[in-house]
């Protein structure tokens, strides 16, 4: 019986090839095709339809079937097209046994099905594992990737450090700065931090809290926090909501916070042209005499 | 008037969607950058409340067109433990979490109008509406 099944179906493997094909090509007016032409479309048909058979002919996995998901996989397409299109050989198959049997009892009917779900299913899984797999493993490595960017430290010069921050920020992030941002001041040695939220698109209360917490902590160890980057329109709302961020200082852009953090370790920016325009000044004045 | 368009807030994250759909329902109607900034934070407050507060519930928008008037409603609903002293959540300072307290009051100075409704072990809604100038 099991070989019977078996042979019916390789014996008639064109067959069940055309009726697939003719069976998945009315999919193709689905829209995971929409970017994909006819002749790609048909030639990886005709491929998908070979790997099915040669796992049903060699009763399990093929390496075929590893390599034909990994490129589909690599090119992007859709998981949907080979569910489908192991689900319209499922039912070709079924169909094309019990019209190949003279006589159908429902003893027969459940032993074909169960020998179909045997060589189908298995696939399917291989299939499915292959897509989940990648996809988490993308993910992962966005997560990993965003991490690392979610709140970075850039000691700028002796005793001031600069926290940029870009982007929403929800209670993992804000925790990943709290953290970051402690380790950093001591690590750096830092009198002044600032934190710049140029980048931030909405200061709600949340967001304003942890700010606040993160530069109270800041304070306990002794350095100070200046916030820079308040655009017009969240100065506005953090008025509006009746937030105080009276305890540090605040200024609208990283540029005037750099000053006023020079300006607190005892320092200033000079022109070095003006100098050189003074000396080449006493010069020609000396040369004058 | 248009359709109402809702989203779910389930996870944290959710809150970042449903404040992009609202920013961008705001910009078509015509808000200026200071509105949207005070919608968004409005719809921030509103959501992260359904978030901490009652786990799940959905944030709805609906672009408002009168004859004389457009804006924006935003209306937040939960099916969470409701609301006990509506008097004292609207008080500024006051917070159950260890917040700020600035939440509600704060959306009611965001926005133009504000409703809530609110029983407890039943749930909340709150709708909220900015007109535009």
């Amino acid at each position: 019986m099991d070989n019977k099944l078996k042979n019916i179906v390789l014996d008639h493997s064109d067959a069940i090839v055309k009726m697939w094909l003719e069976e998945f090509n009315t999919h193709k007016k689905q829209d995971y095709t929409s970017n994909i032409s006819a002749e790609m479309f048909e030639n990886t048909n005709r491929e998908f339809v070979n790997v099915i058979f040669s796992s049903i002919e060699n009763q399990g996995l093929s390496s075929d079937l590893d390599d034909f998901s990994e490129r589909l996989i690599n090119l992007g397409w859709p998981l949907g097209y080979l569910t489908d299109g192991m689900q319209v050989f499922r039912r070709v198959i079924v169909d094309f046994i019990l019209k190949q049997s003279e006589q159908v009892d429902t003893d027969y009917f459940s032993e074909v099905l169960k020998k179909v779900d045997g060589w189908v299913d298995p696939i399917i899984n291989q299939l499915v594992n292959e897509y989940s797999g990648s996809w988490e493993h993308i993910v992962s490595l966005q997560r990993v990737a965003l991490q690392e960017l979610s709140a970075p430290l850039i000691p700028v010069m002796e005793n001031i450090t600069i926290m940029p921050l870009i982007g929403t920020i929800d209670t993992e992030r804000a925790k990943l700065i709290m953290e970051n941002l402690l380790d950093g001041v001591i690590k750096h040695n830092a009198e002044v931090v600032l934190i710049d939220i140029t980048g931030v698109p909405v200061v709600d209360t949340m967001v304003a809290h942890h700010i606040i917490q993160a530069a109270e902590a800041v304070r306990l160890i002794g350095s100070r926090c200046i916030l820079v980057g308040i655009r017009p329109e969240i100065a506005q709302t953090i008025v509006n909501l009746g937030i105080d961020l009276g305890k540090f200082p605040t200024k609208s852009s990283l540029r005037k916070g750099f000053e006023t953090a020079l300006e607190l370790t005892n320092r200033k920016i000079e022109d070095t042209q003006n100098r050189d325009a003074d000396i080449e000044k006493l010069i020609d004045s000396l040369d004058g005499e | 008037m248009e359709f109402q368009s809702c989203v779910n807030i389930k996870k944290e994250w959710d809150i970042v969607g449903a404040r992009q759909l609202g920013r961008d329902i705001a910009r078509k109607i015509g808000f200026g950058t200071v509105d949207q900034a005070r919608i968004a934070t409005a719809i921030s407050e509103l959501a992260r409340n359904i978030y901490l507060y009652a786990g799940t519930g959905k944030v709805c928008f609906e672009a408002l067109e009168e004859i004389d008037r457009k804006g924006i409603a935003i209306i937040a609903m939960d099916d969470g433990p409701g609301i006990k002293e509506i008097g004292q959540v609207m008080e500024d300072g006051f917070s159950t979490s260890g917040g700020l307290g600035a939440g509600l009051p704060g959306v009611k100075r965001l926005m133009d109008e504000f409703d809530i409704h609110s029983e407890e072990g039943k749930g909340t809604e709150i709708r909220v509406v900015k007109w535009l100038r």
